[in-house]
């Protein structure tokens, strides 16, 4: 149902637990995949395993020139890039009180400005084939808010408003952007957290349990698909019934 | 007609699908031929890319009419 048989996908933070299964999602359904990160050495792991249709691509997002630069490097490795994930991520975590100019910019450079900028840098190319699906990696949090995290909810929820309004612009040329916001996911970032914050957390969830990263991978290749191309500008909740909005 | 402004009316005839007829010196790419502000953008990429030239945004917003075009890419080219 889901085929993406000659689509070229450029998927940010694929060393990461989610940008990982996402990565193999889109492989698996057909997709040419460029699998971008800071670490080279997990990437080209997931590369070989991946095998044919396997690109690297790295790039450090917290760095302007490489930011730019890696549209460009992804569709000369593939021909084009037709989809686009955004889905690094950073946490500073801290109060907010004690919150440091760093930690708020360094969140927001990574996690909401980079995309931007790589949602620019590809869409040239998905104007002039009047077909694009840009699906942002959002978070529950950027739509609940969570204490500590100021910078990061304030980046994904960010990532929500300039998908919208990019999705109203192109919109009439094939393109999609739409959001898929995790919400507890079983990932390195959440193996940080110890039993009792995990149980605080897994009292929250309808579901009783972490999600997986198949299954965010699951939402971003539904999105990814031509399946979805009435869906635009959309937000799509994997949270376990955390919180139902 | 110049080569150069045969090939830019081969765009916007193409790119805003009107007739050939319509694309005078002075019609305008919004008033007069039905552009959107995106599509005036894709017309500037089109026109890039035919020319190989780079027209900067201040310059692309100058660009209204099909006659600002042919002039812009006459002095770019």
């Amino acid at each position: 149902m889901f085929d993406l048989t000659g689509r070229n996908a450029l998927v940010t933070g694929a060393s990461g637990g989610i940008g990982g299964a996402v990565a193999e999602a889109l492989h698996e359904a057909g997709a040419t995949v460029a699998l971008s990160g800071t670490r080279e050495a997990p990437l080209r792991e997931l590369a070989e395993k991946l095998g044919e249709r396997a690109h690297v691509v790295t790039a450090d997002l917290g760095d302007a020139a490489a930011v730019e630069a890696l549209p460009k490097a992804a569709a000369e490795a593939m021909g084009s890039v037709d989809i686009l994930v955004n889905n690094a991520g950073i946490t500073r975590d801290n109060l907010f009180m004690r919150m440091s100019d760093e930690e708020w910019a360094q969140v927001l450079e990574v996690n909401l400005t980079s995309s931007f900028r790589l949602c620019r840098g590809v869409l040239r190319g998905m104007m002039k084939a009047r077909w694009g699906r840009i699906v942002n990696i959002g978070s529950i949090v950027g739509a609940t808010g969570n204490p500590g995290q100021g910078n990061y909810a304030a980046a994904k929820a960010g990532l929500v408003g300039m998908s919208k309004s990019l999705a109203y612009e192109v919109a009439s040329r094939g393109i999609t952007v739409n959001c898929v916001a995790p919400g507890f996911i079983e990932t390195a970032m959440t193996g940080k957290l110890n039993d009792e914050q995990k149980g605080r957390i897994l009292a929250q969830i309808p579901a009783g349990r972490m999600g997986s990263a198949q299954e965010i991978a699951a939402a971003v290749l539904y999105l990814a698909s031509p399946a979805a191309g009435y869906v635009t500008g959309a937000t799509l909740h994997v949270n376990g019934g955390m919180a139902m909005i | 007609m110049s080569d150069i402004a045969d090939r830019v009316k081969k765009i916007v005839v193409e790119h805003l699908g009107v007739d050939e007829e319509k694309v005078t010196e002075t019609a305008s790419f919004i008033d007069d031929l039905g552009a959107d502000s995106l599509d005036t953008v894709e017309l500037v990429m089109a026109f890039e890319e035919e020319f190989g030239i780079e027209i900067p945004d201040d310059a692309a917003e100058t660009i209204q009419t099909f006659g600002d075009a042919v002039k812009f890419i006459q002095g770019a080219v």
